[in-house]
Formats: C-alpha cells, sequence, structure tokens
C-alpha cells in the first residue's frame, strides 16, 4: 500500500454523492483528502456503477440515475486521493481509521473524518424471505445497473416506498415483464399524508413521480392494501400469499420475489464509533445524532448524506458541501464567516431538496404488521432467531437488544445487526408496550466489517516498520 | 431467474464454479455472475443447513458467502469476477484452514 | 424502604452469586446493579472455567469453586453452557516447559495436584492443530469454559426465585450510616437500609470502598477479546500460552473466542471502552504462529469489558477493615468467572455469621493499608 499517505487532513468514508460531493469541496480547498470506498468503481448505491454501467440506452435508468456521473468528474480533478476497493473496519475516537486493501490491512489517521456511507434498505421481514429468490427490491436494481441483469420468469415486488415503483419503471423500460405489485402502502397513510401534500406539490417530485406511478400503473397489475405476506417454497421460493384488508389469503406464483418498504440510515460505523444515536419516531429508525452541519457527538466525526437520516440523493449531495465546508473551518483553513458565506446556497438547495420528503415519509410508512412480524418469522437471518424466540427472551426478563443478543446470538452474525436490529428493536419494544426510543439499539463494535486473521495480523507493528513499508 | 438484458455490452470473462465452467459479463460482481449463470443456492447456513442466496447485492446482508480462489467466507456481492476465478458454493461451516 | 438483611452493590456474578446463596439460607438481599445485569466483566470475558496458572493463594479457591461449577446445573437450574475439556498452556521453547515443570513441582509439594505436564506427543493428541513447533504444556483436565452473561444471568433468576431483588439501572451515589443499619441512595430516588453491604462493584469498587475511608489502588482495564465466524470444530480444550498472552477457545456453534488479556481503554465513567487495534494485531499474530490452521478465519467482532484488578494480581475478599457489616467481593480481573459460584458461598458464610474455612486471609483489603514492614 505503498500508494496511501500516512494521514489526511480529510478522510471521507463512502462515494456516494455526499462523499464525492464533500470530497471534491474540500480537496479544491487545498487540504489532503482521502475518499475511500468498498466498491471499485465511484457513487455509491444510488449511482452504482454511473461510470461503468453495461445499460447504455439512458432511458432506462432515467435521468435521475444520470445526474450521479456528473459528480464523478469534478471529484476526480479536485485533486483528492480515491481508495476503492477499501473496506474500512473501524474508525476510533482518536480518529485512526483502520481499512484493508488487497488482503492487507493498515490504520490510517486523520485529522477529520466525514462519514458518508449512506443507507439500506429497511428489512423487510415475512415468513419464508430467507429462502432463493427472494430479494430487496435495491439489490435488483444493482443487478440492473451494474450488470444489466432483470429477473424473468413470475416476478414479483412487494411493499412500499419510491424506490418500489422506481424499480418497477427501470424494469418496464428495459423490457421486463413484472407479474405484479403487492402494495402494502396502509390506506390509513392517504389521510396522514394529506397536511403536507402543499409541499409536495411544490417540489420537484410531483411531477416524476406522478408520471413514473401512473406509467407503472397502466402497464402492471397492482393490488393494493395489501396486509399479511409470505413467501412459499421449498428449496426456492416458488409462490407468495397474500392479503387484502381483511379478505382470504391469495396466492400468486413467483420465482423471484423483489421485497421493500423504504430505506433507513447506515449506522453500524457511526454506532461502533461511539456516536449517540436516536430514535426517529416518523421514520420508525435510528439516526446518529447529528448538528446543522452534520458534526456527531464525536469530536472530530460528521456524518452527510442519508446516512444521517434520509433525505435522498439530492440533499445527500448539499448536505456533503456543508459538511465539507464545516471540516474546512474546523481544520482552520477557513474562517466561520466564510463557512456561513459559502455555505448560504447549499443550504438554500438543501431546503429545496428537502421539500416533500415530509409527505413521502408519511405516505410510505411502513405498516405495523411489517416491521413487527409474526412468530415464525426469522427476525435475525445470521443466526435464524425468530420473533418467537425473541419475544420469549422478553417474557424471560431481557429488556433490551443487547440482552436478546447475548441470550439468542440475535445480533452476533456477520452483518452485524444490519438487517434484523431495527425489528428486533420494534419486537422487543411491542412485546414490553415501550417505545422503541426506551428500548434501545445493540451497542457495536469494530470491526464493522469482518477481517481475516490473516489481515489483523498485517498491521503494521510500530510507526518506524509504518516508515519502511512505505518507503523502502 | 434472471436474465442479461439484450445490449447489455461488455467482454466475456472465463470462470468456474464448484469446478464447471460458466462466463461472466466484465465487471459482474461474482454474486450477479451466479445468479446470471442460473445458481439460485450459493451457501447453506451453519445453522441449519437451509439454502441462501445474495438478498442485498450491496454488502450488509452478508448471504452471498462463497469460497473464492480458496478463500472461504468471502462477500460474493464485494468481489468483481476476474478470469479465470474459481468459486465454490459454501456447505455450513466453513472448512477449516480455508 | 426497609425489609431487607443484605444489599448488594453491583449485579456481575459475585453480586449475583452473593444474593443466591444468601437467598437459600432465606436472607433478604437486595442487589442494587448501574446497569443491568452481567452488563460488563461478568457478561463479557471469555469465560474460562479454571484452576489452571492460578496465583497459589486461589487455588483452594478455585478448586472448591471447581466442585460447584460441576454441580452447576443443581446450583441455578441451568447448565451455563459449561464445558469441561480441559484447559492447556503451552509451552513454545524448552526454557518455557522447564518453568512449566517447576510450577507443577511447586504446586504438588503444596499438595495440589490438578496441574500435570505432558510431552509434545500428548500435547499433540489433546490440541492436533497446535503448531509443530511447540514442545509441550501444562495441562488441568478438569478445567473448561462455560457462557459468561448466561451464567451470570442464570444466577440472578435462582436467586429471584429464591426471593432476592433486583434493582437495575440505579447507580449508588451515597452510603451512610443510619443507626444500626446502612443506607444507599440511587441516582433515581431509591433509598434503602440494611445491616449489612457487600460492595461487588467491579471497576467501580473503589468508589465504594473509598466512602468507607478504606480506598485501595485499584486499577481499572479493559482487555480485549475477539470473535471468528463459525468454523468446524477443531479444538476442544481452552489454550494460553506460556510466554505470550493468549486465550484461545472453540464454542460448540463453532465459533472461535480469541483473548488473554491485551488491553484496550477503560472509560468507565461513560461505560465505554476503545479498542486498541495495534493491541490486537499481537494477538492475532500469536493466534497465526500457534494456530497455522487459524489463519483466514474471519473475526467479526472485537469488545473489551470494564475490569477491575489489584496490583498483586488477587482479588479483594473479606470484611471491610474500617466498617462493620460491610463485606468486599472485588479486583478479579482476567481470573474472576471460575471463582463466581465459590466467593458468593464464601460472603453468605461470613455473613450469615458461620464464617468460612476457606483461606482467605491473603485477600483482606487490609493488605493495602498496612506500614509495610508490618505485611
Amino acid at each position: 500500500m505503498s500508494d496511501i499517505k500516512t494521514a489526511y487532513d480529510l478522510a471521507v468514508i463512502g462515494a456516494g454523492p455526499a462523499g464525492l460531493a464533500a470530497a471534491t469541496l474540500a480537496a479544491r480547498q487545498g487540504i489532503s483528502t482521502v475518499l475511500l470506498d468498498e466498491q471499485p468503481a465511484p457513487g455509491g448505491q444510488i449511482y452504482r456503477s454511473v461510470t461503468e454501467t453495461p445499460v447504455r440506452d439512458p432511458k432506462v435508468l432515467g435521468p435521475d440515475y444520470w445526474h450521479g456521473a456528473g459528480l464523478v468528474k469534478p471529484f476526480r480533478e479536485s485533486g483528492a486521493e480515491y481508495l476503492p476497493g477499501t473496506t474500512v473496519w473501524s474508525v476510533s475516537r482518536t480518529l485512526e481509521i483502520g481499512l484493508s486493501r488487497e488482503g492487507a490491512a493498515r490504520i490510517l489517521p486523520a485529522k477529520h473524518i466525514i462519514l458518508a456511507t449512506g443507507a439500506l434498505e429497511r428489512p423487510f421481514a415475512i415468513p419464508g424471505w430467507t429462502l432463493p429468490g427472494v430479494m430487496g427490491a435495491g439489490a435488483a436494481q444493482v443487478l440492473l445497473k451494474s450488470s444489466g441483469l432483470v429477473a424473468s420468469g413470475n416476478v414479483v415486488l412487494a411493499g412500499t416506498g419510491p424506490l418500489l415503483w422506481l424499480l418497477a419503471w427501470q424494469y418496464l423500460r428495459a423490457g421486463a415483464e413484472i407479474t405484479a405489485i403487492l402494495d402494502t402502502t396502509p390506506r390509513a397513510n392517504w389521510r396522514q399524508a394529506m397536511p403536507h401534500m402543499t409541499g409536495f406539490v411544490r417540489s420537484g417530485y410531483i411531477g416524476k413521480g406522478l408520471k413514473l406511478l401512473l406509467d407503472v400503473r397502466r402497464k402492471v397489475k397492482v393490488i393494493g392494501n395489501v396486509t399479511a405476506l409470505r413467501a412459499e417454497g421449498d428449496g426456492q421460493v416458488r409462490s407468495v400469499v397474500y392479503r387484502q384488508g381483511n379478505g382470504a389469503e391469495q396466492r400468486l406464483p413467483a420465482e423471484t420475489l423483489l421485497l421493500h418498504q423504504g430505506v433507513i440510515p447506515n449506522i453500524n460505523l457511526a454506532n461502533a464509533i461511539g456516536c449517540a444515536q436516536s430514535w426517529d419516531d416518523a421514520q420508525r429508525c435510528w439516526t446518529p445524532q447529528t448538528d446543522a452541519w452534520g458534526a456527531t457527538t464525536v469530536e472530530g466525526v460528521s456524518l452527510a448524506g442519508d446516512g444521517a437520516g434520509i433525505g435522498g440523493a439530492l440533499s445527500a449531495e448539499h448536505q456533503g458541501r456543508l459538511t465539507a465546508l464545516d471540516a474546512l473551518h474546523r481544520l482552520g483553513r477557513i474562517d466561520r464567516q466564510q463557512r456561513d458565506r459559502d455555505a448560504a446556497p447549499h443550504r438554500a438547495a438543501l431546503e429545496k431538496a428537502k421539500q416533500g420528503r415530509v409527505f413521502l415519509d408519511t405516505l410510505y410508512k411502513p405498516a405495523q404488521e411489517f416491521r413487527v412480524p409474526s412468530d415464525d418469522t426469522i427476525v435475525c437471518r445470521c443466526e435464524e432467531v425468530t420473533a418467537a424466540q425473541v419475544r420469549d427472551a422478553v417474557k424471560l426478563g431481557c429488556s433490551g437488544p443487547n440482552q436478546a443478543k447475548s441470550f439468542l446470538r440475535c445480533g452476533m452474525g456477520p452483518c452485524q445487526g444490519r438487517l434484523c436490529g431495527p425489528t428486533v428493536t420494534e419486537l422487543i419494544a411491542d412485546a414490553r408496550g415501550v417505545s422503541p426510543a426506551e428500548v434501545g439499539y445493540y451497542r457495536l463494535r469494530p470491526p464493522v466489517k469482518p477481517i481475516t486473521l490473516a489481515e489483523l495480523a498485517s498491521l503494521p507493528k510500530r510507526e518506524d516498520e509504518i516508515d519502511a513499508v512505505l518507503h523502502h | 431467474m434472471f436474465r442479461r438484458l439484450h445490449d447489455a455490452a461488455g467482454e466475456r470473462v472465463p470462470f468456474t464454479v464448484d469446478g464447471r465452467a460458466a462466463e461472466a459479463l466484465a465487471g459482474d460482481t461474482v454474486a450477479a455472475a451466479l445468479l446470471a449463470n442460473g445458481i439460485t443456492v450459493c451457501r447453506n447456513t451453519p445453522v441449519s443447513g437451509a439454502p441462501r442466496s445474495p438478498y442485498c447485492m450491496m454488502g450488509v446482508c452478508f448471504d452471498c458467502l462463497v469460497t473464492i480462489d480458496d478463500v472461504g467466507n468471502r462477500q460474493g456481492c464485494q468481489v468483481r469476477v476476474a478470469p479465470g476465478m474459481r468459486i465454490e458454493t459454501q456447505d455450513g461451516k466453513r472448512e477449516i484452514d480455508r | 424502604m426497609s425489609g431487607y438483611d443484605v444489599i448488594v452493590i453491583g449485579g456481575g456474578l459475585h453480586g449475583c452469586s452473593t444474593a443466591l446463596h444468601l437467598s437459600q439460607r432465606g436472607v433478604r438481599v437486595l442487589v442494587v446493579e448501574k446497569d443491568h445485569i452481567g452488563r460488563h466483566a461478568s457478561g463479557v470475558n471469555a469465560g474460562g472455567v479454571r484452576q489452571l496458572g492460578r496465583h497459589v493463594a486461589e487455588i483452594p479457591l478455585s478448586v472448591a469453586s471447581m466442585a460447584l461449577w460441576h454441580r452447576i446445573g443443581e446450583l441455578v437450574d441451568d447448565d451455563c453452557g459449561f464445558e469441561c475439556h480441559g484447559q492447556i498452556k503451552v509451552a513454545e521453547t524448552e526454557e518455557e516447559l522447564a518453568d512449566g515443570q517447576a510450577r507443577v513441582a511447586e504446586l504438588r509439594a503444596l499438595g495440589f495436584s490438578h496441574e500435570e505436564v505432558v510431552d509434545q506427543a500428548e500435547l499433540r493428541r489433546l490440541v492436533p492443530a497446535i503448531s509443530p513447533h511447540c514442545v509441550g504444556a501444562v495441562v488441568s483436565r478438569g478445567d473448561g469454559a462455560a457462557i459468561p452473561y448466561r451464567t451470570t444471568f442464570a444466577f440472578k433468576r435462582k436467586a429471584e426465585s429464591l426471593g432476592a431483588r433486583f434493582e437495575e439501572g440505579a447507580t449508588v451515589t451515597r452510603i451512610a450510616r443510619a443507626g444500626l443499619n446502612w443506607r444507599v441512595e440511587t441516582d433515581v430516588g431509591g433509598r434503602f437500609e440494611a445491616p449489612v453491604l457487600v460492595n461487588c462493584a467491579g471497576a467501580w469498587a473503589n468508589r465504594i470502598a473509598a466512602q468507607l475511608g478504606e480506598p485501595v489502588p485499584l486499577e481499572v482495564i479493559a482487555p480485549m477479546l475477539m470473535i471468528t465466524a463459525r468454523l468446524p470444530p477443531f479444538i476442544k480444550p481452552v489454550v494460553g500460552a506460556t510466554g505470550r498472552t493468549l486465550s484461545f477457545k472453540q464454542f460448540p456453534n463453532g465459533t472461535v473466542l480469541i483473548g488473554g488479556g491485551m488491553l484496550g481503554r477503560a472509560s468507565p465513567d461513560e461505560n465505554r471502552t476503545d479498542l486498541d487495534f495495534a493491541n490486537l494485531a499481537i494477538n492475532a499474530r500469536t493466534v497465526w504462529d500457534l494456530f497455522p490452521v487459524m489463519r483466514s478465519a474471519t473475526v467479526v467482532r472485537a469488545w473489551a469489558g470494564i475490569e477491575a484488578r489489584m496490583p498483586d494480581q488477587i482479588p479483594v475478599i473479606g470484611p471491610s477493615g474500617t466498617e462493620l457489616g460491610v463485606f468486599h467481593a472485588f479486583g478479579f480481573s482476567a481470573h474472576g468467572f471460575q471463582l463466581g459460584p465459590i466467593v458468593g458461598r464464601i460472603l453468605a458464610d461470613m455473613i450469615t455469621g458461620n464464617g468460612t474455612a476457606l483461606p482467605i486471609a491473603p485477600f483482606r483489603i487490609q493488605r493495602f493499608h498496612q506500614p509495610a514492614a508490618a505485611a
């Protein structure tokens, strides 16, 4: 790893819109900046493979996706260092980054760190969701963007949220067929969302959104008010069983079932660093605490983008720039007045990008039955722990996810609670009759991504050994 | 089941799965390449032996674990297929020493 | 609130064990715990149930505790995940093996026969995966390991079923005499009184001791552990090394726990520890050298407990040196888990007036307050 400096002023983790925008702005101001990312190419998840997608026809993925390409060129010209294929598994409170590249690990110090680690799909635990052939709608989107692959045979989409409709729209434009969309958006949500309609109407979402929805509804069978879901099959999914309202169970054949009920911040790294987090009751998820500039409760660590609270790709971009300006100020590169002055246009853009979000969040808030699953549902995929087992643990005296973890191994698998944490929090809260905020969340520790013993053993021993490795 | 879009552009990359010859598109991750080749199950879980396939495709679910060139427990969705790569589906606990 | 005979400060294993043994005798116990039962050292240690390698002063207690471990299901209605496949301390050089032989001879002279020396052939038979460069080992065949959180929780549940009460989420802010009783106040408005107080507050025990006028040089440390993803079963005993820090064991579910005492940093006021990856790397290199098959094992999590140790490497057990009706049991870091069952009984024996037959004089708190010449 002789191409990395021994330390940087600013390290940005995550090459999605927030990270690209932050690194670009900071590097242009002349501070030594490095952008670290796990993927081999920039774009994060929302703009995944934007520089190299095999899907050449721009009409398939749509203009919002291709906007991301416009972030890459300025980044490449900014002077920032770019380290793709790099897994960050730890950040200490003294701002030392533990990372791995090409099978070797090292510690990289920085003076300020911006986490731009984004979001992941909210876990959507239904009976049978671990069957091969069941995956997240976001996963199908990655397969489309990065590999030009679409599901074939009987394809059912199920859930709620803008991404589900976007994927359906992209599939149709790619010539793929969808058997049905099972819409789990609760009827009551429309009533609750109406007060926020004005903001939504003023935003850019309504034009695009409505057109997209109408397009899809014209061509695909949409079954609304779905209140129960189950995937069935032996060794892989063969059918999906659903219920509309209080109606009888119905069955659809499905070789591929794509589930989605929104995205939530990916908090593992922030949590492991020790950043305080709070339960957001409106979005039903845990969110790291940040101030208006993205600063967390840990000195020297800021957060930008969906990782600090779901706001979408455009918000992420503007937040990235604001957080970078604050980092420049904290590092002494610009004074407070210049920071505030330079921030003004980005703040205005951010406000504009946020318009309409409350409406979307309210409309697409997942129903209780899909956040607090039935007894026979596997809740922790890694350790195969069911909802029944978690409820039993609560009866025995487990009051929170950490005790449930010690008792059941729930959350102890390699995903470190990414796919079970929110469900376990809500399950325990529901069983105890208290708020999720009171129940709490897993206490996470590094490594936030598994590392091999060989990688760990390869950490340089002492400072002079680091020098020897870099400069021989 | 997944199929490739007709106009998906790129070079073909040869690799093997459990010893059998297969082909990927340049830029495919191992997980994508397995799905493209009709391989639905990439591993059985060490807890109960249940079959699993990739779920999230973005490195957070850890269901896409496969053995790549003799190194086990690698996330298939995080590794690009290289020519001649040897992929093995995993059965239960990964083997000791791999 | 009245009605308690004993208030125990600290809901770790020693506090819960004390509560259990007292409850068995009909004593009314309240345990006051600032977080939740087993939150700190007791819940996150390596789970070693060993007599091997102990300070000589601890051996009689350890042997007595081991007898309890072998019938732990009868004591707490839970097997606590206890498995008995022996503990082994590997010698990598002839010199280390000679040290082991000297140690075993010393123990035999004192009447203890639980440790024995084995040669390379026997070591390879017991631990086939050990690196070929290891020349032998000291073995305690009756030792094993259990699951720390589960054990602590089992002691708590059993004690509760026998009448003990547990106040969790309550930090003791003040202790003071109230007539013949001790009054304990907590940060959530709790006020409790009892004639007897027991200090099992682990890394925070010195705060209690100081309020009693007997501060001790307790050091708060954060020993680190790592756990891997599941591997097929390849090792049964728990393995340590003579010349370097290591504790290595495989759970029945296949995961491998790597520890031994490499230190991170503890912030007891914030319930927080920080890991030191440079030190974990040293641990990793030790495993690399001793168990070549582990080289591509994946570490899925690392952590550190907030623990307390005393400068002479043995705990504080016994009555207060300054006040009547107060007892201590703390400072066990790296060697407390296996002693949990017996220490609770020792305290119960002392508190109910029977005294204990086990030799606890070396653990008296006064040893830190005597002038050097008299020690």
